[in-house]
Parts: C-alpha cells; sequence; structure tokens
C-alpha cells in the first residue's frame, strides 16, 4: 500500500493495517508519538482500530529528550 | 544609539516597539548544552535584556562539536556551563543582564528560578525535567518553548499558558527508556535548527505576536519536515493545565535524587537538602583515599576507587565510570557521608 507519509511517499507492506502496526514497523511502539491521519490526530485508543488505507496522508512526530 | 539592533527593527513584525519589548524582557534557558548554548548566543544578540541560564554540569571535551560558547579551555579547566556561558555572551553583548546559576533543576528549586522571567525556553537533556519545567511554566502562566534533539532529528513545540496543551497533555509518561544522545549521536544542524526554531518562537511571544499550537519536526539528514496541529491533544483532565490541577512534578515525594546521564557512564547524585561544602576541606579528607585532586572555586573532582568523580558546592556529585545508581550511591556515601 502506499501512504504519504510525512509527505513523501512511500511504500509500506500489506500487513499493515493499523496506526499501531506502523509504529511497530517503524520501531516507534515504546515511543513517546502524535500521529495524525489526513489532518485529525488519531487517539491513543484508536490506534489499533483505527485502519489505514492506501492514499492515506500520514503525519508523524516523535518526542526525544536530547539537547 | 549605534544601529546595533537596526536590522531587527527594520524586520516589520518586530519593528522599533518589538525592540523595545525585546530590550525589556526577561528569558530563563533551562539547561545550556548544545540547545542552550545556540538559543542563548541569539537572544544575547537580539538584545533580551535580562538572561538567566542554568545548567548542572560543566564543559567537557565531547560537548566541543556543537557547544558554540565554549572554548578549549573552558573543556580543559572543566568550568560550569552556566559560567563559561556567561562569560562569553557578555564578551557578545555587553549592554545586557547575564544571570548564570550553576545548579540542578528539580521540582522543588524551578519555581524560584522561573520567577518573573517573560519567557522560557527549554534546553535540557531529558524529559523529567521538561515536566518539571512545564509545571512550574504553567502555574506561573509563563510560555514555554519546547526543543529537543537528537541525531539529525529534532521538534519543537509552544506551551502558552491558557492557549495550548501543555507538554503534559502531549507526553502522558516519562518513556521507559530515554532516546538521547547515547544511541544515536548527534549534529550541530539538528541542533541549531531546533533552537532556530525555538528563538522565532521566544521572540514571537515577546514581541506579541500569535503562536499556535503546533509540533514542528524535521529531519535534516532527510530533508523531512512535518507539523501537526496540537489543539485535539488538550486534556481537560491535565495534571498541570487541567481544571483542577496539581502540578505532580513540583511535589517533593517526586523529586529524583539520582540520575543517569545519557551517554555518560555517570550518575549524579543530588543531595536531598541544598549543602554548602567548603571544597578546600574536602579535597583535604580525600588526600589520601583519592588521587589527582583537583580544585576550583566550583568543584573539586578526582579520581576514587577508579572511579572520576566530580563535587559541586552544593553537594552535588558527578560518579563517572558507573552507570549503577546504588555503586553511585555508596561512593557518594563514603565521600561526602
Amino acid at each position: 500500500m502506499t501512504v504519504m507519509l510525512n509527505g513523501k511517499e512511500v511504500q509500506i507492506p500489506d500487513h499493515i493495517g493499523s496506526v499501531q502496526d506502523l509504529l511497530t514497523y517503524y520501531e516507534l511502539h515504546n515511543r513517546i508519538v502524535v500521529v495524525e491521519v489526513n489532518a485529525e490526530i488519531v487517539l491513543k485508543e484508536h490506534y489499533t482500530s483505527l485502519g489505514l488505507s492506501q492514499g492515506d496522508r500520514i503525519e508523524m512526530i516523535h518526542f526525544v529528550g536530547g539537547g | 544609539m549605534n544601529g546595533r539592533y537596526s536590522r531587527q527593527e527594520l524586520f516589520p513584525p518586530i519593528g522599533k516597539a518589538g525592540q523595545e519589548k525585546i530590550q525589556n524582557s526577561k528569558v530563563a534557558i533551562i539547561g545550556a548544552g548544545a540547545l542552550g548554548s545556540a538559543s542563548a548566543e541569539m537572544l544575547a544578540r537580539a538584545g533580551v535584556g535580562h538572561i538567566t541560564i542554568v545548567d548542572r554540569d560543566y564543559v567537557e571535551w565531547s560537548n566541543l562539536q556543537r557547544q558554540q560558547l565554549y572554548t578549549e579551555r573552558d573543556a580543559e579547566e572543566q568550568i560550569p556551563k552556566a559560567e563559561a556561558a556567561k562569560n562569553r555572551l557578555k564578551q557578545i553583548n555587553s549592554g545586557i543582564t547575564i544571570a548564570s546559576k550553576v545548579m540542578d533543576i528539580h521540582g522543588m528549586n524551578i519555581e524560584a528560578v522561573i520567577k518573573g522571567h517573560t519567557v522560557i525556553v527549554d534546553a535540557s537533556d531529558n524529559f523529567e525535567t521538561r515536566l518539571i519545567v512545564n509545571d512550574a511554566a504553567v502555574k506561573q502562566g509563563i510560555p514555554y518553548i519546547y526543543g529537543a534533539c537528537v541525531g539529525s532529528y529534532g521538534l519543537t513545540y509552544p506551551v502558552i499558558p491558557g492557549q495550548t496543551p501543555c507538554l503534559q497533555c502531549l507526553i502522558d509518561h516519562l518513556p521507559a527508556q530515554g532516546m538521547t544522545c547515547d544511541t544515536a549521536g548527534v549534529i550541530s544542524p539538528a541542533v541549531q535548527t531546533t533552537a532556530a526554531y525555538q528563538v522565532t518562537s521566544t521572540l514571537k511571544v515577546i514581541t506579541g505576536n500569535s503562536l499556535e499550537a503546533v509540533i514542528q519536526s524535521f529531519d535534516m539528514w532527510n530533508g523531512q519536515h512535518t507539523s501537526i496541529h496540537a489543539r485535539r491533544l488538550l486534556n481537560k483532565n491535565c495534571p498541570a493545565c487541567g481544571k483542577d490541577p496539581s502540578f505532580p512534578y513540583l511535589n517533593y515525594e517526586n523529586l529524583t535524587k539520582t540520575a543517569v546521564l545519557c551517554g555518560r557512564d555517570t550518575v549524579q547524585i543530588r543531595p536531598a537538602s541544598h549543602r554548602d561544602l567548603s571544597l578546600e576541606e574536602v579535597s583535604l579528607h580525600l588526600k589520601e583515599a583519592a588521587e589527582k585532586i583537583k580544585v576550583t572555586p566550583y568543584l573539586v573532582s578526582f579520581i576514587y576507587e577508579n572511579h572520576r568523580i566530580v563535587l559541586f558546592k552544593d553537594g552535588r556529585a558527578l560518579i563517572h565510570g558507573t552507570n549503577d545508581v546504588s555503586t553511585a550511591k555508596g561512593i557518594y556515601n563514603r565521600i561526602v557521608g
């Protein structure tokens, strides 16, 4: 499936069906992350239930502690 | 005057009126590492009338690659970062006031540090300190500009009390494992870009320009830039900015007295109560037990049981060569009691 991730078109494996899958795929599942799908922030409780579709515009920002 | 700020005054959103506000403002910078150095230099050059810079650490060689205020001499002499920063900032702009604080920020002292400031710039290196500062900033109604970076990545977000969701709304827990410089390293462009965003937000706040609740992130190496509007993350029950706040990070029970420092193989020990050690006395006391004892006006450093140890006047110590808190505490207790 092809999605727009952080402004770039990326191909993600077909087994990725949810936001949670996507976070796991990018190894961000243990991090503090804010995810937006099609201009709407996805709340944590919807990470597993919200399905992703071809062409979705996804923005993902993870928090880091360095400085 | 001498036209020192003329280019900034020519910039319409600031103008002469904005410049006057900048000169009358007080900015607190929490941390004088990479982000703190970069922000402090920009703000000093911009003419911020009063800058308070706070840091617990001293300059080391591994800092010089990106921490722009420091020199080889600062590293050789192990000058506390807040002091070294102040010395350099005074050379850059002698017409402003710089207050340096060599201290570790915690929930019991943060409120006094930030009191009376116009804006707080985040330049810390850990989540806990950020949430402590967030609590205090929200409590006192002072805008707080979050910024952090690692590798080639960085992000920033403005906490404007009463207007934007606070950092606690966005980060609802401390991550089990900090993602920091020890695994990913950091390059200077990521620092500079993060600080540039933070300083822009700071100047906007000071000059009365509005800021939106937008989290901005970027990856310099991969040329990516992302922004997300955070208004949906506002938590009505937030313990910091919610309707019945408890400010958990300002409670004594939540004080951390030890901290494993990022990538340094070092544990910091902070005594529960403030001490005022006589460093000369300590060094005399250590004469037999320790090696390579070096006393400066701010700290005493020495080798003890194969650990390099740095003890500050306020009783705080950095125990190098271990990530184990109990080992470090044991050593501390043996030295300071």
